[in-house]
């Protein structure tokens, strides 16, 4: 019934039926509340989190199946340690409600790890994923750009 | 956040009047208040109920929830405006429910005129009117409301502030108050000497009120800009608090079901099996279902699927046939309203060509990204109730009425709404989590509905149909006479929230239509109620979102019938009524290189909507790419009058359009023997990153009274887009959503 998880660097035991999603494991458990659920079937990427880099819906992998380090979105970086895409986020101000903006800056995030210089297709293709109600697709978009060439200055 | 409670218990009313030369000078007498009954917390100061002290700094209490709008900035963004704070040292809370947060400008909004012609009196008149918000306890976020109500009474707020700051200084430093300024946070004298807001903030208790003047918008240094989000960083760090992410020591984590077959009984209910799963701790009954209780929500929410229930039927219509059929029936019968009856339409002349259509818009569901929930406590102090509404006064007195206790022993706190879009005026979510709470006194719960069950148990854009007749003559409008018939979203709803039966014309019902400021001479619009029970409420520009497809369709088509171009149709027919109308649809023909023509494979639409005191004009265009539309670029000009944050009302420009064009192409909520088809994003696909059109907002301010921002960019999207079709394929869709007939990208 128990797990072991590293999240964020940190070790963690999770006393939790093996089925139970990583992401009501996630809240419930650990009280890393950023990730969101938003539709439980994959339909809308709010729970988006990376194991090993990738990034994957946390409400569809059982706590039973995290292969990896998970990162979520407290990891990536804080208010007083802002990663360079929450900064490009803020630059362009994003967020309107915010709910699905954890899973959207972690699946930017896993595309500019692997894509450095993303074309508005590979944007597309990575992030169609993530629904927002508010409709802040424009901005988004905008702001992986922005990233990209920050993290591109950056290496 | 304790502060806020204690505000809540020690608000008073605080109001201003204008004087010397009234609003035109920007003078006013601060009314005082009836003295402050109860000691103000430790190291704490209300200067007023907007405006808050303590030993960090200012604390700028918003009246109205943030939903994602940018109210929560631009409303700190007036306080400090005359406060001078520092931008960066700006704290901003959601106010508790209370009297002092009336929302004064939605009952301005009920007055039966059309909005874009009235006089400056009937706009006082309005502003007057709103006073009754008061009464009513109407501490309300929507109808895009929050600036036109906050534009002067948080400025007066940060003023009235200000000076109490200033007096104190004076009696601290004996100099004569016109020898100092603020800045930043301090009051600085002529010698250079500083004394901050947080050191004279417990002297001000004593002073009388001050006589304020407000700055003129050429002084402003906030206002007019666009300035970073307060709540910005706290949302791309995951650290912003939504009502799911309360976390309370020994909370419990819930979810609910309710009979799917809406309106029915739960006959019968057995929770043993579901008691035995793990993690699972209550069943708590509801009048229509139940909540399991566990310590994850994940196993709440599958422990729901073995509650043994026997559901009773929906007393609704079994079929959509029969919805429909209820829904025309109503054309037959005598109408509520007929809020426009210009000239004479059943006179026309022989040589005008006369047409007519008939449209149809579906039930829509909200689906913010948040689902329905909330949390609460039933303990020996009463209820702690966490819930993200857009309506926290009529949160506490209905749950007070549930758990049978006084309004004033239930807290209710607001935190970040995951999107609202008018879902979260309704107080649904906030009665469930009461009454699980109610169960188990002394332990914190949080309910959080499935993603199923909120879609499945929404109060729904209404099915609404239009028939519409209208005649050409030379090139020109000279008639038109548009019926719509729906039920009415505005009675159920006041019904909901207040216990308020109403009776009289639904200017809700037909908004969108009565009021459009074209100058066709003969012009009537007459609503029809239909009796038609499927729970439906506010929906973003609620009566506007039906309404303008209609509209903005038939101009489309006496454009063509007049073979006229359809923007230049439009503008010499806005040019008549109102300039702002007109103004915005010439700036978006000048933005998109509007010719009229467009090639092979390309097809460009145009709409423009009034609603909420903003026109709202866009032109879409789309392409063909192997039988499938792609939405290429949307091209939007709204006149909002004053504006307040350049950014904030371009988001929720094309934020409010992309939220029209995803219903207008794929959203649609229907229902068999009462219970709703769809359940979840598949079934109910919104715009997503590649299939959004590139976007150009410009915002004109030549309008005469500040308009909304949050709402109006809704409307003419899926008009616009319709058009746009037609253009493309020369198939003219009447009926929405659009991918019935036509596949999109």
């Amino acid at each position: 019934m128990s797990k072991n998880l590293k999240i964020n660097g940190k070790d963690h035991t999770i006393d939790l039926p093996d089925e139970v999603p990583l992401l009501w494991a996630l809240r419930d458990e650990l009280s890393l509340t950023g990730t969101k659920f938003g539709c439980g079937v994959a339909a809308c990427g709010a729970c988006t989190v990376h194991i090993d880099g990738e990034a994957v819906r946390s409400c569809q992998i059982q706590i039973a199946d995290v292969w990896g380090d998970v990162t979520t979105i407290e990891g990536l970086g804080t208010p007083a340690a802002l990663h360079t895409i929450q900064k490009a986020w803020i630059d362009h101000q994003v967020a309107q409600c915010g709910y699905c903006q954890s899973g959207q800056i972690m699946q930017a995030a896993a595309l500019l790890r692997e894509n450095p210089t993303p074309s508005d297709t590979d944007i597309d293709d990575a992030m169609m994923g993530n629904l927002c109600r508010c409709g802040t697709y424009p901005r988004i978009r905008a702001a992986i750009k922005t990233a990209a060439a920050a993290l591109n200055e950056e290496v | 956040m304790a502060s806020v409670g204690k505000i809540a218990r020690r608000t008073f009313l605080f109001g201003a009047v204008a004087i010397a030369g009234g609003v035109a000078f920007g003078v006013y007498q601060v009314r005082k208040t009836p003295p402050n009954p109860l000691k103000p917390g430790e190291g704490e100061t209300a200067l007023n109920p907007f405006v808050m002290v303590d030993d960090q700094g200012v604390v700028i209490v918003a009246p109205r929830a943030e939903m994602g709008q940018g109210t929560r900035t631009t409303l700190a963004a007036l306080v400090a405006e005359e406060l001078d704070v520092a931008w960066e040292d700006i704290r901003v809370i959601h106010g508790p429910p209370a009297k002092a947060y009336y929302n004064s400008a939605m009952f301005g909004e009920a007055l039966p005129n059309k909005g874009y012609d009235i006089s400056d009196f009937q706009h006082a008149v309005g502003e007057t009117l709103g006073q009754v918000g008061k009464l009513f306890d109407l501490q309300v976020t929507g109808g895009s409301t929050a600036m036109k109500d906050g534009f002067e009474r948080m400025r007066i707020a940060g003023a009235t502030a200000r000076e109490l700051l200033k007096a104190a200084a004076v009696n601290q430093l004996g100099v004569d108050a016109a020898t100092l300024r603020t800045e930043a946070g301090m009051v600085i004298a002529p010698d250079g000497t500083t004394l901050p807001y947080t050191a004279l903030a417990s002297a001000t208790t004593e002073l009388s009120p001050p006589t304020i003047v407000l700055r003129p918008a050429t002084e402003w240094k906030y206002l007019g800009k666009s300035m970073p989000r307060v709540d910005m960083v706290e949302k791309v760090t995951g650290t912003a608090e939504f009502c799911v992410d309360v976390r309370l020591p020994g909370m419990k984590f819930a979810s609910v079901r309710r009979n799917p077959h809406l309106g029915g009984e739960m006959r019968r209910i057995n929770g043993d099996a579901a008691l035995n799963m793990p993690g699972v701790e209550r069943v708590v009954e509801l009048p229509d279902g139940f909540a399991v209780v566990a310590n994850n929500t994940w196993l709440a929410i599958q422990a729901l699927d073995a509650v043994e229930v026997e559901w009773g039927p929906s007393p609704l219509p079994a079929t959509m046939d029969e919805m429909h059929a209820m829904v025309e029936a109503a054309f037959d019968a005598e109408p509520n309203s007929a809020m426009r009856d210009d000239g004479d339409v059943t006179t026309i002349p022989d040589s005008a060509t006369v047409i007519e259509a008939e449209y149809t818009v579906p039930n829509l569901s909200h689906a913010t990204m948040e689902p329905m929930g909330a949390t609460a406590l039933v303990d020996s102090d009463g209820l702690h109730i966490w819930t993200a509404s857009q309506g926290p006064t009529f949160v506490r007195a209905r749950c007070a009425e549930l758990a049978n206790l006084d309004p004033s022993q239930v807290d209710v706190e607001t935190p970040y709404l995951g999107g609202g879009f008018g879902r979260r005026g309704e107080l649904d979510f906030s009665e469930i989590a009461t009454r699980v709470a109610l169960a188990m006194p002394g332990t914190p719960v949080q309910v959080t509905w499935s993603r199923e069950e909120d879609m499945t148990h929404d109060f729904y854009r209404p099915l609404v149909k239009a028939r519409y007749r209208g005649a050409v003559e030379d090139g020109q409008a000279v008639m038109l006479d548009a019926r719509i018939a729906g039920p009415s979203a505005a009675r159920q709803a006041l019904v909901r929230w207040m216990g308020l039966p109403s009776s009289g014309p639904d200017k809700v019902h037909v908004e969108g239509a009565f009021n459009q400021p074209y100058g066709i001479p003969n012009q009537r619009v007459t609503g029809h109620l239909a009796e038609l029970d499927v729970p439906i409420g506010f929906w973003r520009s609620v009566g506007n979102s039906a309404n303008a497809f209609f509209h903005e369709s038939f101009l489309d088509e006496m454009a063509r019938a007049a073979d006229r171009d359809p923007l230049d149709f439009r503008i010499e027919l806005a040019e008549r009524e109102h300039a702002p109308s007109a103004g915005v649809l010439k700036a978006v023909k000048e933005m998109s290189g509007w010719t009229g023509e467009t090639p092979q494979g390309v097809g460009r639409g145009v709409a423009m909507t009034y609603s909420f005191g903003t026109p709202v004009a866009q032109v879409i265009e789309i392409t063909d790419e192997d039988g499938y539309i792609r939405l290429r670029k949307a091209w939007m000009a709204c006149d909002i009058g004053v504006v307040l944050d350049p950014s904030i009302i371009e988001a929720q420009m094309f934020g409010g359009m992309i939220y029209g064009l995803s219903a207008a192409i794929n959203e649609e909520i229907t229902f068999t023997d009462g219970a709703v088809d769809q359940l979840n994003f598949p079934d109910y696909e919104p715009l997503r990153m590649h299939n959004t059109p590139a976007f150009e907002v410009k915002i004109l301010k030549t309008n005469r009274h500040m308009g909304g921002a949050g709402e109006p960019g809704t409307p003419p999207a899926a008009p616009a887009l319709a058009n746009a079709v037609f253009d493309l394929t020369g198939e003219r869709a009447r009926e929405l959503p659009l991918n019935k007939r036509f596949d999109f990208v």
